[in-house]
């Protein structure tokens, strides 16, 4: 069974305009998303910063509500849960943020820190359990119990996320929504942490929904990986086969602007026109069809659903239809280019 | 742990010991605290002063008081502030008038700090309808002017609010009885006060809410309560303390001009505003009627700016001193 | 724009509304004898008897709240108690006075407070900019009625360079508009140069002054200019404020305007008069804001 299936979630956030602030248009953040991870398995997912990847992320834990939609959570809607109903099922999802700086807050200890987690939810009532349990967190973490009584600005960029994991981990969650979770640190503690996060999946068996603009970060971490193009999934497929050959021409452009060590490697870049329309008037048709190198007519008038090209892979394009066809054409232009 | 982390951290606290002698330096919260902690000691001690016969009944009408004219006297060797047009000790008025001063700032500041904080975490945290129909609210009050509404609130309460002390409690040291209580007044200055620090409040606790560690602990499952009461409001604390302290300054200030109008403690209670305004019909021939008590006014107020001026710098030192 | 100004409209109307409910209820609803609220302590019972006639409190709340607007709607802010005369009459005659001392305070004390607030944030941190802070600090200190009593003691009194009280003229207004500009170049002084600072440790300005451009340019063409847009927000906003210094001031100098009005209200405890002179204040507030926040959209191209 899936751990969590997302059924057409839509996030719209209203624009507030005219005499009583009334809302007549709304930002498309996320529209119509379905997607579903199983148990301890790591789904990366990637796009431009405004497509709506962290909107998706920070609702799938209900830090935003739903406008629409199904988020089935251990075969529970949770989508319309509300009060402590909800507050109580948060310890099976937490969330990993992207600024090491803003999300601790600075005036509680380390402790209390990783501790708030075990208190909210009344995890550790003997006395003692609580600072062992805590110690037993930063241990995990690489940290030790002689940083507990410590101020999160004592710390550096890579331990202040290993503290927010620690928090995380605290309430032994089945699954974490990682927003970012190394974009702001430096390229050296980047690997640190990523290495740490895998560690933890196999010693816990904790499933990851992994958001990141960088896509060798997620290749290199997840299993499958969902592209998201102005609020909705253009493609998905298995981590490795996605970025070998990717089949939406969206997914193509964004591999080609990932740097490449071999130098001679022929891969050309693809550079997209223009910039991401605005989320509050989508294109009609395609949304990707304004900035599209091979757009034909008819993607400026329908809408191109999602569909399974090979067992396990989708695209949203009309352009892709069988997996052969497309493989040659790739295979006859990268001959050709120098 | 590498050595690199441990410089790191050794010089972190050194930053916190930093920051603690940047306390001591600033010299705006040194002016101020102790000038502060003069005029609280001149307050807790004037009665003590008069039991012990150091210091004039300030009430009591001195038989040397007057000069032969009946004017007041100058300030001399027997009366070191002069006295006023009853022959009483100016000093001593002024000293006790302290514990009315502090008595009063300090109680309106509580009241408006307990009504803006309120108001400003309601609309900051919830947001909305709430947010546009408070903030709306607060600007109402905020159109009226403070010393004007303060007067009609204080001339529709007199003598109808229930005086939360007996009026025979000696409240200055001295068996006054008070018509219109120092209650009703402290009250009038708080409600009229509040809307400045409301609006700051909102303005801060919007800003902490947008942070991520609320969002993180909300995502923990904390609730409503806790986010605001572990996580928002220890991180407005500071702005709270220096708006509270500047608060004081301007309620002491509201209170003298109501005592100035004659609607503020009544007499003979020893007030700064209403022995500035007995003492200015004598301006000319007794300047020093004005004088010590708009200075003993001056003082305090500065004394409060001072403090809270100093503890902005220091809660956040980037403002100023960045080059 | 012509949407957005029909919005602002709205607010306006709404906070003065409001308001006048706030002042309406303030002296109807609370307990006890309203006549006796608004006739005052000393009244007697003839009087306390006819001012129930003409205020209709026989009757109930709502239908003297509509009694109230209505007059308030037609302009009509009651009758004085102690003259009879009508508020409305009395705060309009004495407009004239206030509005040209009020503008002339201003005029003062942003010609002090402007070159003050640049130049501090010129050379934050200096011992010129701390003795300012201090300065201003203490300017914000002062109760309005002592420093007008000192400076008409001894400016006026003492050394005859001002005329000690009355309105005659224009030299009649230069004392008290000193007076106001003490108590409030402080304030400004210190707003200028926060708003200065900011704006010079913007990316703009650095990138201005590494194109070597004049300092003087910098500062007053780039700094003063998007400083001042916040000042002049606050300034519309501090009517209200600036009220109290005002009635204080023109009643130590004698000057026939609405703050005396104000005072002799307060004294002869003439509540008809006290709440006019606390509506036209709200309204004078409310006027403000509005014409500031269209002044605001139009200094401001981002907002256009």
């Amino acid at each position: 069974m899936n751990l969590l299936e997302i059924q057409n979630l839509k996030v719209h956030f209203p624009v507030p305009r005219g005499l009583f602030g009334r809302a007549r248009e709304f930002v498309r953040a996320v529209d119509g998303v379905s997607l579903t991870i199983a148990p301890g398995e790591t789904v990366g997912l990637v796009g431009e910063s405004g497509c709506g990847k962290t909107t998706l992320g920070r609702a799938v834990i209900k830090l935003i509500e739903p406008t629409a939609g199904r988020i089935i959570f251990e075969g529970e809607d949770i989508a319309r849960l509300k009060g402590a109903e909800l507050r109580a099922r948060r310890r099976r999802f937490q969330m990993i943020f992207q600024d090491p700086y803003g999300s601790l807050d600075p005036r509680l200890t380390v402790g209390d820190i990783i501790g708030e987690a075990l208190d909210i939810h009344r995890l550790t009532p003997q006395p003692g359990a609580r600072r062992q349990r805590i110690e037993a967190l930063l241990k995990d973490v690489g940290l030790d119990w002689s940083q507990a009584e410590r101020y999160p600005h004592e710390f550096s960029g890579g331990q202040r996320q290993r503290i927010g994991i620690a928090r995380a981990l605290a309430v032994e969650p089945r699954l974490i929504v990682c927003d970012e979770p190394v974009s702001a640190l430096d390229v050296s503690v980047q690997a640190q942490i990523i290495n740490l996060l895998q560690d933890l999946q196999h010693e816990h068996g904790i499933a990851y929904l992994f958001v990141a603009h960088d896509l060798a970060v997620v290749e290199h971490i997840s299993r499958r990986i969902l592209v998201m193009y102005l609020g909705r999934i253009v493609e998905a497929g298995p981590a490795k086969t996605v970025c070998r050959s990717p089949q939406h021409p969206y997914t193509q452009a964004l591999l080609s602007a990932v740097p490449v060590v071999d130098p001679d490697s022929k891969r050309k870049r693809i550079l997209l026109k223009g910039d991401v329309p605005s989320p509050i008037h989508p294109p009609a048709g395609c949304p990707f069809h304004p900035r599209c190198p091979v757009a034909e007519p008819r993607c400026q008038t329908e809408t191109p659903p999602l569909r399974e090209t090979q067992p396990g892979r989708w695209t949203a394009c009309h352009l892709v239809k069988a997996e052969n066809e497309l493989r040659a054409e790739t295979h006859r232009r990268d001959s050709l280019s120098p | 742990m590498s050595a690199a982390a441990a410089l790191d951290r050794s010089g972190m606290s050194e930053k916190g010991a930093m920051r603690r002698e940047a306390l001591w330096r600033n010299r705006l919260v040194l002016a101020g605290s102790s000038l502060v902690l003069l005029l609280v000691l001149a307050a807790w001690l004037a009665p003590f002063g008069v039991k012990a016969k150091w210091l004039r009944n300030p009430i009591q009408q001195m038989s040397a008081g007057l000069d032969a004219d009946g004017m007041p006297l100058p300030p001399g060797r027997q009366f070191l502030a002069g006295t006023d047009n009853f022959g009483r000790d100016v000093l001593s008025r002024v000293l006790h008038g302290t514990r009315v001063s502090l008595t009063v700032g300090v109680a309106a500041m509580l009241v408006a700090t307990i009504i803006g904080v309120w108001i400003g975490m309601l609309a900051g945290y919830w947001g909305g309808k709430m947010d546009l129909l408070l903030m709306r609210f607060t600007e109402m009050n905020m159109t009226l002017p403070a010393i004007l509404l303060a007067v009609a609130l204080a001339g529709v309460m007199d003598g109808r609010v229930v005086h939360l002390h007996p009026a025979a409690w000696p409240w200055h040291g001295l068996d006054l009885q008070l018509k219109r209580g120092m209650v009703s007044l402290f009250l009038i200055i708080g409600l009229v006060c509040w809307p400045g620090m409301g609006r700051v409040i909102r303005g801060q606790v919007l800003a902490v809410k947008a942070r991520e560690f609320v969002q993180a602990s909300r995502a923990l499952g904390a609730s409503d309560t806790r986010l605001i009461l572990r996580h928002i409001l220890p991180n407005i604390l500071p702005t709270v303390l220096v708006v509270a302290v500047m608060l004081t300054a301007n309620a002491i200030l509201l209170e003298a001009g109501l005592g100035y109008l004659g609607v503020g403690v009544p007499p003979p209670a020893p007030t700064w505003g209403s022995m500035l305004y007995e003492g200015q019909a004598y301006f000319i021939s007794a300047p020093h009627l004005v004088m010590v008590p708009g200075a003993a006014i001056v003082l305090t107020v500065l004394a409060f700016n001072l403090l809270g001026q100093g503890l902005q710098e220091w809660f956040d030192p980037t403002r100023e001193r960045r080059r | 724009m012509t949407g957005r100004f029909l919005f602002r409209l709205f607010w306006s109307a709404l906070t003065l509304l409001g308001t006048a409910l706030l002042t309406f209820l303030l002296v109807n609803v609370v307990p006890g004898d309203v006549a006796r609220v608004i006739a005052g302590p000393k009244a007697s019972p003839q009087v306390l008897e006819e001012i129930r006639q003409r205020y209709h409190l026989h009757e109930p709340l709502w239908k003297r709240a509509g009694y109230h607007f209505r007059q308030l709607a037609a302009g009509d802010l009651g009758h004085s108690f102690v003259t009879d005369q009508p508020v409305a009459e009395a705060i309009r005659a004495r407009l004239p006075t206030t509005a040209a001392l009020t503008v002339t305070a201003v005029v003062m004390w942003m010609l002090l407070a402007v070159p003050l607030g640049v130049s501090t944030a010129k050379y934050r941190g200096s011992w010129f900019d701390r003795s300012t802070l201090v300065l201003a600090t203490l300017s914000l200190s002062l109760p309005a009625f002592w420093l007008a009593r000192l400076l008409q003691y001894w400016l006026a009194y003492k050394l005859g360079w001002f005329p000690v009280a009355g309105f005659l003229g224009f030299a009649h207004l230069l004392l008290p508009a000193a007076t106001l500009a003490l108590l409030y170049v402080g304030y400004y002084a210190r707003l200028i140069h926060a708003h200065m600072i900011e704006v010079l440790d913007s990316p703009y300005i650095r990138s201005a002054r590494a194109q070597g451009t004049p300092e003087r340019v910098v500062l007053f063409k780039h700094g003063l200019r998007n400083a001042l847009i916040p000042v002049v927000t606050i300034l519309g906003m501090d009517v209200a404020g600036l009220l109290g210094g005002v009635m204080f001031t023109e009643n130590v100098f004698a000057l026939p305007g609405i703050g005396t009005l104000a005072v002799q209200s307060v004294f002869n405890l003439d509540v008809p008069v006290i709440m006019g002179t606390v509506l036209f204040s709200a309204f004078l507030v409310v006027a403000a804001n509005l014409v500031v926040d269209l002044l605001y959209r139009w200094i401001d191209p981002r907002l256009r």
